[in-house]
């Protein structure tokens, strides 16, 4: 691209000849490239940074999501910090994210591991091993309802086992189990397959030349595979992550936020604001959920860069 | 692990000659095999506990053992499933939220990709760019309730609307795929033809979109996915329910026909099966595209 060899516009401005050329550049510009990046400006502009900035807005205000409104400062950031019902569902929807992270790389990696090695009907068992993936969340979760509320207590009482005896959906202490159950039996999937394509990148040869030097395999998977695709498990991470936090689809098939409010995730509380009247408070809900996504991101991104050095 | 062709046993498994020429080139793991199939079963149960409970009749549904096989079989879990969700027009919403998304985000992404590749000399493109990737760092939960709000005061509180905000949501990543794979499109090919007299337009729509295909598979299949599958835009956006996507109606099972499981999981299976099918014809894509969006 020309743009590293260009000189920064601050350094044109002193020199005149420059300044023609860019300007002689500039005006040649087909107008139909204006045309071409605006309707993706617009849509966005619309969709995205003007109700962004008009929820910023209305977190400052006591409005219910019509008539009239005041402006009644940074009340509704102190009262969300002290409605307990929020603060679970931070408390809830944070741990739900981190453990369904380390659930669904840990079994991605070794499902990877496993489809990149000499095993028989390579393609028919990864064909199988996606299909979750192109499935709705909500539907898959509405099956799993039935499984968890029906089949799985049956089962329970035919073995004996008591914790599973009655639905694990109704126990407060355990539905968050289902959910990362069926979150992570979704999302495995995507991460698998990045898994493999990094694991590709690992040349045989590596191996090879470990292997006469007596290594075993755990020792190739500890020193070798496991450095070399952990550029592949932040990415997986950072992704996943950021889904997670937004968890919804799965949590309404199988719980809706129950029993009584034990899985209501950071998006369920936050869309309650247009039932409940309470709508200028989950604006500035919205408003903290969104800096602790971002402060969360720029985490991850740190840490990745971290990660990378090592990797490389 | 050697690998020396000559140390190698045929296989464990009767030795054909095509068999013997693949055991050579390397043995196979049979317990990593057995594994993983056993693993399979924790997608194929669900999936065969939903395809059997379609098939049952009622009074066998209720029974609670979801892994029987139907007997009797019958097929009028479908049909009651198909007047009670009113399946076609569900469908045809679907269909056409569907189709707007992936039309959209291929086209709208490519587009702005291309202004921005030859353009990034400029600074509106460039800082427009970055502008777009933003959102990246904005969920839809953030933004979702002037969402609501402003799509009403619009009129977009239908499927139409739904498909403009997947099309928004997934801008920031389709041009960024978009961009990386036109960075490697030689400027010769273009100039060539520029000189021969095409103009932008021919040029983008000739040469670089025809270019563009095996992005614009990849772009078009996770649009399919996403906007077929989800639930959670139009439960909140689109205002009458009787204009609602194939995922939202599956919510009538649980609020209304709350016994009928067999009615419900026929319902479930002709809300999964259109994806899967797409899957099934196109997973080359969905495989390559997944990797490609994650490394660059």
């Amino acid at each position: 691209m020309s743009s590293t060899t260009k000189p920064s516009p601050r350094a044109v401005v002193t020199a005149p000849a420059a300044v023609r050329a860019a300007r002689a550049r500039k005006s040649r510009i087909d107008p139909l490239y204006y045309f071409f990046l605006f309707p993706s400006l617009v849509i966005f502009t619309l969709a995205v940074t003007l109700p962004a900035i008009l929820g910023f807005v209305y977190s400052f205000t006591n409005s219910v999501g019509f008539g009239d409104f005041d402006f009644i400062g940074i009340r509704n950031f102190i009262a969300v910090f002290q409605d307990e019902g929020v603060l679970s569902a931070y408390g809830f929807t944070l741990a739900f994210a981190l453990v369904t992270v380390i659930v669904v790389n840990a079994v991605a990696f070794f499902l990877a591991l496993g489809l990149t090695s000499r095993v028989r009907f390579r393609a028919a068992l990864r064909t199988v091993f996606v299909i979750p993936m192109v499935i709705s969340g909500i539907v898959i979760a509405f099956v799993f309802q039935y499984l968890f509320s029906n089949s799985l207590p049956l089962l329970g009482q035919g073995m004996g086992i008591e914790p599973l005896a009655t639905s694990i959906l109704a126990n407060p202490e355990l539905a968050w189990l289902a959910i990362v159950f069926v979150t992570a039996w979704q999302s495995i999937p995507s991460a698998m397959l990045i898994y493999i394509a990094g694991l590709l990148t690992v040349p045989a040869e590596v191996y090879e030349a470990s292997s006469i030097d007596g290594a075993t395999p755990w020792h190739n998977l500890r020193h070798i595979t496991l450095p070399l695709v952990a550029g592949y498990a932040v990415i997986n991470m950072v992704l996943g992550f950021k889904n997670y936090l937004n968890a919804y689809d799965i949590i309404v098939g199988l719980t809706d936020g129950g029993p009584g409010v034990a899985t209501r995730s950071v998006a369920m509380s936050i869309f309650r604001g247009f039932e409940g009247g309470d709508y200028a408070y989950q604006m500035a809900n919205a408003v903290i959920f969104f800096l602790i996504s971002i402060v969360i991101a720029l985490i991850q991104l740190r840490f990745t860069r971290g990660k990378g050095g090592i990797a490389a | 692990m050697s690998s020396a062709p000559s140390t190698i046993p045929g296989g464990s498994a009767a030795a054909g000659k095509k068999q013997r020429i693949r055991a050579g080139r390397e043995r196979s793991n049979w317990p990593a095999t057995i594994v993983l199939i056993v693993c399979t079963l924790s997608v194929l149960v669900p999936l065969y506990v939903t395809t059997s409970m379609a098939f049952k009749t009622t009074g066998q549904a209720v029974d609670g053992n979801a892994f029987s096989l139907p007997s009797p079989l019958t097929f009028d879990s479908f049909v009651q499933a198909w007047t009670l969700t009113n399946f076609p027009r569900g469908f045809a919403i679907s269909v056409f939220v569907s189709v707007t998304a992936v039309a959209g985000e291929i086209i709208v992404s490519a587009l702005a990709a291309y202004a921005i590749v030859r353009n990034w000399d400029r600074r509106l493109f460039r800082w427009s760019f970055f502008y777009l990737l933003a959102a990246m760092f904005i969920p839809f939960p953030v933004v979702a309730l002037p969402q609501i709000q402003l799509t009403g005061l619009a009129g977009l509180d239908n499927p139409l609307g739904v498909a403009i905000l997947h099309i928004v949501f997934a801008l920031a990543f389709n041009t960024m795929l978009f961009t990386a794979f036109l960075r490697s499109i030689p400027l010769e090919l273009e100039e060539s033809m520029r000189i021969d007299g095409a103009g932008t337009w021919q040029v983008f729509w000739k040469l670089i979109f025809p270019l563009l295909a095996p992005m614009s598979a990849t772009v078009g299949i996770f649009a399919f996915i996403a906007s077929w599958n989800d639930f959670m835009m139009p439960s909140l956006i689109i205002s009458d329910p009787e204009l609602q996507t194939i995922p939202v109606l599956q919510k009538i099972f649980q609020t209304q026909f709350s016994n009928s499981y067999n009615v419900a999981f026929a319902s479930y299976l002709m809300a999964m099966a259109p994806a899967i099918v797409v899957y099934l014809f196109t997973q080359r894509w969905v495989m390559s595209g997944l990797t490609q969006g994650a490394v660059k």
